[in-house]
């Protein structure tokens, strides 16, 4: 059973005795209440704003606030730039997900052996994990720009490079290559663990029944490591559904909307067009895609995820 | 004596170790190159950046860069803001979280398994989404520009509520018999915690502690909404400030704040990697 599961189950992995009063009851509240609290007024409460909000048209420079029903849904229907950012935050989840999981599986796999040096790898796959966003992003800045280090690279092979953040076909995949290297070492360090607690016997006991090693890899390690894949899944689509940084330091949004990501048009028009209504009405539309997106993986599980409950 | 076929399978293995070696030093390369190069390049002068062929190491080796990180802005204050709301970030988080999840684990109160629910669903709510109401209400304080929000947000807000689920995982799954004899010894219950279960939680601790810091060393959305003035601002933000200072390039004092803020973070990681990566991986996060 994943960890996650046995929480949104209420709990059910300790053990069932008949619930008693707890002696400590007002203790075990006082205990939850400083975050409790905390993620009511600053998740919970704001969220109902948002939606509140959504419904207004709202400039926060004139002070005029005036509700406006479901107008600002129907404007976003109609707004080019929102259908382009909606399929730019989608693509990019896509990009991010199925890349992140690939390599983080895959260097878990090599990695998960006797070997002499699988540390210092790991501790280099690792690394960008600890390093800042903003120090990562303006980094690939400039190594991704036209004469950066990346097409001389390709010079010296001979092949001319694109513009990489600036052509409408490479700006969306060089920012999915950014983000995943910043963060797939902590999904590898998560794989090597479920990958660990894979019993060696198993695969060899495949082995000796003439399995095949990519035969065994998809009939046993990844069976056995599905939880991990559930709630890496999960976790790396919320995180990329809600990117910003790269976004902001290295395209701008650009060219067009290719990259201009929901978080990023909301942060714009709130905060550069001062819309607060509308740039609500963006919040609302992300949040219910992150909410769709995680109870889809969520509720197919059971398809898949055969190691649990 | 050895035999032809075991000596044959003998070299086939060691093809297959140099070949994973020689993938392993290849897919590195993204991973370190950046790194590296940002290092490195915040040592060349500014028209060195772009010089091709592209070289790792600089022609000529200079400080110019470093120098101006501290003359264009207030760089040593900035490093002091990032560094103070880190740790009071880090403690809070360690033991607010460390309450809480000791409580979703341990005792059994009134709407135990509603809040947490709500707590893990609020996860799904972005920073960005609620950005705007959070926004005006800081206003509202008159707290805009100041440390606030920046210290409040990462501390109680819905990104906390990992910490209290690896804490709740790590008390589900820790023996309760240290905690069942203090009990019996008379210790209250709030005793037992302080005294006996938090000292023992060290690897979540360390997770958690690890987490929090990062998250907050690193911060930069939150910083470009609330701050303002180059004195208040945190290193992220001041990064991104060193672009076109004074209409020139700055390109390698960019790179050097950048190394400025990332060297140190990394020695501490590369020192205490095994608890880093152990400590993540070993609690309650895994399957």
């Amino acid at each position: 059973m994943t960890a996650l599961a046995s929480a949104a189950e209420g709990g059910r992995a300790a053990p069932r005795r008949r619930p008693r009063p707890d002696r400590d009851r007002w203790l075990g509240a006082a205990f939850v209440a400083p975050q409790a609290l905390g993620v009511i007024v600053l998740g919970v409460v704001p969220f109902f704003f948002v939606i509140w909000y959504s419904f207004n048209e709202w400039r926060p420079l004139t002070g005029q606030m005036e509700f406006i029903g479901l107008e600002n849904y129907s404007r976003l229907i109609a707004d080019p730039t929102f259908s382009a950012s909606v399929l730019a935050s989608l693509l990019f989840s896509a990009g991010v997900l199925v890349l992140n999981l690939v390599i983080a599986i895959g260097l878990a796999v090599l990695l998960n052996r006797r070997m002499k040096g699988t540390t210092a790898f790991r501790t280099i796959f690792f690394s960008p994990v600890v390093v800042s966003v903003v120090a990562w992003s303006v980094t690939w800045g400039f190594l991704l720009a036209p004469n950066g280090g990346i097409n001389g690279a390709l010079d010296l092979l001979g092949v001319t490079g694109p513009n990489w953040l600036a052509d409408p076909s490479t700006a969306l995949i060089s920012l999915v290559v950014v983000q995943v290297f910043k963060g797939v070492g902590m999904n590898m360090v998560l794989f090597l663990a479920a990958l660990q607690s894979v019993p060696e016997e198993i695969r060899e006991a495949a082995q000796l029944d003439g399995a095949s090693p990519s035969k065994s890899f998809w009939s046993i390690t990844v069976p056995m490591i599905a939880p991990t894949i559930l709630l890496t899944g999960i976790l790396t689509t919320i995180g990329s559904l809600e990117v910003f940084a790269p976004v902001q330091l290295l395209t701008g949004g650009g060219p067009g909307d290719s990259t201009n990501v929901l978080p990023f048009f909301l942060y714009r028009t709130a905060f550069i067009s001062q819309q607060f209504g509308y740039a609500s009405a963006i919040g609302v539309v992300l949040f219910a895609i992150i909410l769709a997106l995680t109870m889809l993986q969520w509720t197919t599980r059971r398809k898949w995820v055969h190691d649990e409950v | 004596m050895r035999s032809d076929a075991s000596r044959a399978a003998r070299s086939r293995s060691r093809a297959t170790t140099v070949t994973l070696y020689v993938l392993l030093v290849v897919v590195s390369v993204p991973f370190l190159y950046p790194t590296l190069w940002m290092f490195f390049s915040s040592f060349k002068p500014a028209n060195e950046i772009f010089l091709q062929p592209p070289a790792l190491l600089p022609r000529e080796w200079t400080l110019d860069g470093f120098a101006q990180v501290f003359t264009a802005q207030p760089f040593v204050q900035q490093y002091g803001n990032s560094m103070y709301i880190a740790a009071i970030v880090t403690a809070a988080s360690i033991l607010l979280s460390a309450m809480a999840g000791y409580a979703f684990a341990r005792i059994r109160f009134p709407l135990r398994n509603a809040v947490f629910t709500l707590m893990l669903a609020a996860m799904m709510v972005p920073t960005e989404v609620t950005i705007i109401p959070i926004f005006t209400a800081v206003n509202a304080m008159g707290l805009n520009d100041t440390h606030w929000p920046l210290i409040i947000l990462p501390i109680f807000g819905p990104t906390a509520v990992v910490s209290v689920f690896i804490f709740r995982q790590h008390f589900l799954s820790f023996p309760t018999e240290y905690e069942e004899a203090a009990r019996l010894d008379g210790v209250s219950r709030a005793g037992v915690f302080f005294r006996i279960a938090l000292p023992l939680a060290k690897p979540a601790i360390a997770a958690v502690g690890i987490m929090a810091f990062l998250r907050s060393f690193n911060m930069y959305f939150e910083a470009l909404i609330f701050l303002r003035t180059p004195e208040n601002f945190t290193l992220g933000l001041a990064i991104t400030r060193y672009q076109d200072f004074y209409g020139e390039q700055m390109w390698n004092t960019q790179l050097g704040a950048a190394s400025l803020t990332v060297v140190p973070i990394l020695v501490v990681f590369l020192i205490a990697q095994k608890q880093f990566v152990q400590g993540l991986a070993q609690t309650g996060l895994k399957g």
